[in-house]
């Protein structure tokens, strides 16, 4: 269990520096050198720049040396909780999204657990009642959750809320809880907004989860150790939950791996929607105004957001399934 | 292996059982047709037969633990423990309490793959427990200090740590002792062993074999055994019924049916054994004729017609009845009802 | 398989009679019809293509015809039956003309249907010279009102007043297109690599394997973002769309990558492979001639299955504003009018585009399933 968990981390801390390399090629990628048009940006607004400050950031950033000294300043900055400056909001870029992060975190999280809450038990009815009404009703219902793309369903969502009840839905507070500490009315006005993204999030998830889970516990209903433990005289709901219920989470845990970069991909553009206080719209504003440290830190961080979850649900499976623990390396 | 007369009176009477499948958009299939068997206990019936006559089904059944696409349409299984009044099995609900109860507690199985049988991801002493925390509602401490002596019985070494173990971390033989240590948790009266030997390598079957004629002998209870092989029926069976594509052929004491087989399937069975013999002496094994016919195209008569050298007029159409041939030894054979018949002639 | 075996003799017998050649495509076809909704997927699915083909003809107007006139204008619709004010009714093609409104809250002009006013429609309206997918010269749409200033708008008009019919069928052709082109690039990107890792397999293998888990595991509309925001402003709509091709199949090329790999390895270890080296054939021969024809219909039907994903990233990071650019009609640009929930409410007409992603993309994954399922029957 040890080396395994070991494994898998050495394995995770290997990707993280392939993403920290894609987020600052990102970075990299406009073309001309951002100093430049920063300075230049500066002079249109009439600043006059002084040559120490230039200087100062020449060296800061590693301006005109090599691709890896530049990257390697970059990544020991980061290491040391220095992410860069923003120059569009002129202030350092951690300040900026430590906030919104948390908010994604929160958000899809959320997300995770309505997906889990809503696919077991309907799973676990489609497969139990194959070819009933209800699991025709859920097959039908999960094909349609995956056409739909998250934005659509977010923009559909908003329509019917306007002209049904004349509310917008968006953001996650009420201007009176924007900025307030967290408290009991603050949590129901969160809630109070913030069910209609995480019902957007959870929609394309939950489809795929029921179909996994109804596939993998037909299997699983099928082999001949549910036999045994209806010999046992097992009321029929616990020899489904114990036994064949609990062998088809296995697989379903380790798709957390990639249902995690969906969750996140698809946060970012239905928060861009739903005007969401999340990392997502700052990502694309940044983009737009090529302002890349901040843009970059983003894409790292969301990445790494998925990587760790991708950890997390392997230690989970390792200690849900004895199979790995005991036989893995 | 001497008969020792019918003292006790018999615990699980199947009589003029059917089990019919069905499917959507084929024609039903009748898969075990009109058996009758009696179990009694402290006596091992076996049921031999090759694969797919059905006798796995009918084992099934007593248990109820046929797929949703079955059914008994005929006949009943009534299990009838000392002094009580008789329950027939066949009528019982599905899920039902009554039906609960007797699962596990009192009629148990053993069954043919000790490692697919068995939960990959729950140890064996957890799967024990669950038996007499279920039937016996003892606390869960409990429970472990039954089941570790339990696998202490069923000949487990170091049956503390192993009831930590989990299926796979178990060579087969001992996988299927935790299976039987499982099986006999709450002392049923009943034993089915579904092939539970079929599996395992010869040493480890013989082992298996000696352990469940001990184990009978400890506990005294009825045990049903499904097996294909005729040596391991020779080995542990007081009775033996053979089955054949649904139908019981035919059935008696061990030593009468092995002696004297009454049916042309028998029979043939019989001498497809390789026996012990010098070089020289040795002969062929002469192998049954043709294929085991799909259920489907199973003739109205007696099963075995397309294959069997005696056939005659009424094989094909008639079924025959259950012949008495002495001292409870029973046959369906048209050939036994013709004799006196030609005798007369 | 029993095609791949063949000795040389049976090869040459096999030449004789030609129509065994197809048999495999063959036996795919007659599994892939039993299933009922992946054949009406098909239907679907081929009369989307035939509308991106046949854009310039289908469209009544130009996609960036405006007209300040009729900003936000309803849909029509289109009606059949003319029926006069004596009770009278005949068969008539037609559309009906709008008043307007002033809304007495919102103090803003609105359109509303007028039953009175009547615009037939006929088809085969003649119309300026165009080019039929850019190389057939016509002069004829398909349908059209004969009355040069009247207002057809079967489907609605947007802000600046265009046909949303209009723009939706060339908007198609984009959508389509892009799809089917990061397929073709992911295909080739996916076959050389996942081919060369799993014919060779080895230290190649891994290294490729990780990758391809690599970037499955980043998000990927955040990566997709980055990319496109790197594009040059000043680039041309041609240059965009190859860019956003490319940028898509820089992610889509690794699932095909791990089919076609797959299917090697368990091909490579195959006895009629096995034969084939022994016959001294070359790793060319063997690839194209025994191994590559036994999967394709795999490789199509994972193909297929990648095009919905493919017209989802393009929609999403066009709807975005950081994929295709305004002059170029996409859905995802369509949609991008469909933000504001304000303009939502006044021309919720707006999200048809969107419908026509769910559609597509609900019968690109049924007929994908019904192929896949047609290749590989025991299922996996």
């Amino acid at each position: 269990m040890v080396g395994y968990i070991i494994q898998r981390f050495i394995a995770m801390l290997l990707t993280l520096v392939a993403v920290s390399i894609v987020a600052f090629a990102i970075i990299q990628l406009p073309p001309g050198d951002y100093l430049t048009s920063y300075i230049a940006s500066l002079s249109a607004t009439g600043d006059q720049v002084d040559p120490r400050v230039i200087e100062n950031l020449r060296s800061q950033y590693g301006l005109g040396e090599p691709f890896y000294v530049q990257y390697w300043k970059w990544v020991t900055g980061i290491v040391q909780g220095n992410f860069g400056h923003s120059f569009e909001w002129k202030r350092p870029v951690w300040e900026l999204i430590w906030g919104r992060l948390g908010y994604s975190i929160l958000l899809e999280g959320l997300a995770v657990v309505v997906m889990w809450l809503v696919a077991l038990p309907i799973g676990i009815y489609a497969a139990v009642r194959k070819y009933s009404l209800g699991d025709y009703l859920a097959t039908i219902g999960g094909f349609i959750g995956l056409a739909v793309p998250n934005f659509f369903f977010a923009l559909i969502l908003m329509y019917l809320a306007f002209t049904w009840f004349g509310t917008t839905l968006g953001g996650l507070f009420s201007p009176e809880f924007e900025n307030a500490r967290w408290s009991l009315p603050r949590i129901w006005d969160f809630l109070s907004h913030a069910w209609a993204p995480i019902l957007v999030l959870a929609t394309g998830g939950t489809a795929e989860l029921i179909r996994i889970l109804r596939a993998n516990l037909l299997d699983e209903l099928k082999k001949p150790y549910v036999t045994t433990a209806r010999a046992k005289g097992l009321p029929e709901w616990k020899v489904v939950l114990k036994y064949p219920v609990r062998l088809a989470l296995n697989p379903l845990i380790s798709t957390i791996g990639w249902l995690l970069p969906a969750l996140v991909s698809g946060s970012v553009i239905v928060s861009v929607v739903m005007n969401l206080p999340t990392a997502g719209p700052m990502l694309l504003r940044s983009l737009t105004t090529q302002d890349m440290y901040l843009a970059g830190a983003i894409i790292l961080l969301l990445s790494v957001l998925t990587v760790v979850g991708t950890l997390i649900s392997d230690i989970l499976l390792a200690w849900i399934d004895p199979r790995i623990r005991y036989g893995g390396k | 292996m001497p008969l020792i007369p019918m003292a006790d009176k018999p615990i699980l009477t199947i009589s003029d059982m059917s089990i019919v499948f069905s499917s959507p958009d084929e024609a039903d299939i009748e898969a075990v047709r009109q058996v009758d068997l009696t179990l009694t206990p402290g006596k091992t019936l076996a049921l031999v037969g090759e694969s797919g006559c059905g006798k796995s089904v009918t084992a099934r059944a007593v248990l109820r633990l046929l797929d949703r696409n079955a059914s008994i349409p005929r006949g009943s299984i009534l299990f009838q423990p000392g002094g009580e009044a008789p329950t027939d099995i066949a009528r019982l609900k599905q899920d039902s309490l009554p039906l609960r109860a007797i699962r596990g507690s009192q009629i148990s199985m053993i069954f043919q793959e000790p490692m697919s049988s068995l939960s990959p991801v729950h140890t064996i002493g957890d799967q024990i427990d669950e038996m007499m925390i279920l039937h016996e509602g003892l606390k869960p401490k409990a429970a472990r200090e039954r089941t570790v002596a339990l696998l202490d019985q069923v000949g487990i070494p170091g049956a503390r740590q192993r009831a930590e173990a989990y299926p796979f971390e178990l060579s087969g033989g001992l996988r299927q002792r935790a299976m039987i240590a499982m099986a006999l948790a709450c002392t049923p009266q009943v034993l089915i062993a579904d092939e539970p030997t079929t599996a395992l390598d010869v040493t480890t079957q013989a082992q298996i074999l000696d352990l469940l004629r001990q184990l009978q002998a400890d506990f005294g209870m009825a045990m049903l055994f499904i097996t294909h092989d005729l040596g391991v029926v020779a080995e542990i069976a007081d009775e033996v019924a053979v089955m054949y594509l649904g139908d019981v052929v035919e059935q008696g004491s061990v030593y009468d049916v092995f002696a004297r087989p009454s049916h042309p399937y028998t029979q043939a069975l019989m001498s497809s054994i390789p026996k012990m013999a010098r070089k020289a002496e040795r002969v062929r094994l002469s192998p049954i004729k043709g294929t085991v016919p799909a259920p489907r195209d199973r003739p109205d008569g007696c099963a075995f017609t397309s294959r069997c050298p005696y056939a005659f007029e009424p094989c094909a159409t008639v079924r025959p009845e259950r012949t008495d041939v002495g001292n409870g030894h029973h046959a369906r054979c048209h050939l036994l009802t013709r004799q006196p018949v030609e005798a007369v002639a | 398989m029993a095609v791949d075996t063949m000795t040389p003799v049976q090869a040459k017998a096999r030449a004789i009679v030609p129509a065994k050649r197809e048999s495999q495509f063959g036996l795919m076809w007659r599994r892939f019809r039993q299933h009922r909704l992946a054949l009406v997927s098909l239907w679907v699915v081929a009369a989307f293509y035939l509308v991106a083909v046949l854009a310039e003809f289908l469209a009544p107007t130009d996609p960036s015809a405006y007209s300040a006139r009729y900003t936000y204008a309803p849909p029509q619709g289109i009606q059949l039956i003319a029926t006069e004010p004596d009770g009278s009714w005949s068969f008539q093609l037609h559309v009906n003309g709008y008043k307007t409104e002033i809304d007495p809250v919102a103090l803003r002009r609105t359109f509303v249907i007028d039953p009175e006013e009547r615009i037939p429609v006929q088809f085969f309206v003649p119309s300026k010279p165009y080019l039929l997918a850019g190389f057939i010269p016509m002069s004829v749409k398909l349908m059209g009102v004969t009355e040069p200033r009247a207002p057809f708008y079967v489907l609605g008009a947007d802000r600046l007043g265009r046909d949303l019919l209009s723009r939706l069928i060339h908007g198609t052709r984009i959508s389509l297109s892009i799809g089917l082109a990061g397929v073709t690039l992911s295909l080739f990107f996916g076959i050389i690599i996942g081919g060369f890792a799993g014919f060779y397999g080895g230290w190649f293998d891994t290294a490729v394997m990780r990758v391809v888990e690599f970037i499955r595991s980043m998000p990927t509309i955040p990566l997709w973002l980055g990319l496109a925001a790197a594009m040059p402003k000043d680039w041309s709509a041609l240059q965009t769309y190859f860019a956003i091709t490319l940028i898509l199949s820089l992610i889509g090329w690794t699932e095909l990558a791990r089919v076609v790999r797959g299917r090697f390895l368990s091909l490579r270890t195959e006895d009629f492979v096995t034969a084939a080296q022994l016959d001294g054939a070359s790793d060319w021969r063997i690839i194209t001639r025994h191994m590559v024809p036994s999967f394709m219909s795999h490789i199509i039907a994972a193909a297929t299955l990648a095009i919905p994903g493919m017209i989802l990233a393009e929609t999403a990071l066009s709807f975005l504003g950081l994929g295709l650019q305004a002059p170029i009609v996409s859905w995802g640009t369509l949609l991008q009018d469909a933000q504001n929930i304000r303009t939502l409410a006044t021309a919720p007409w707006l999200l048809t585009p969107g419908i026509c992603v769910v559609v597509i993309i609900l019968s690109m994954n049924f007929f994908g399933d019904g192929l896949r399922d047609a290749a590989d029957p025991h299922g996996r």
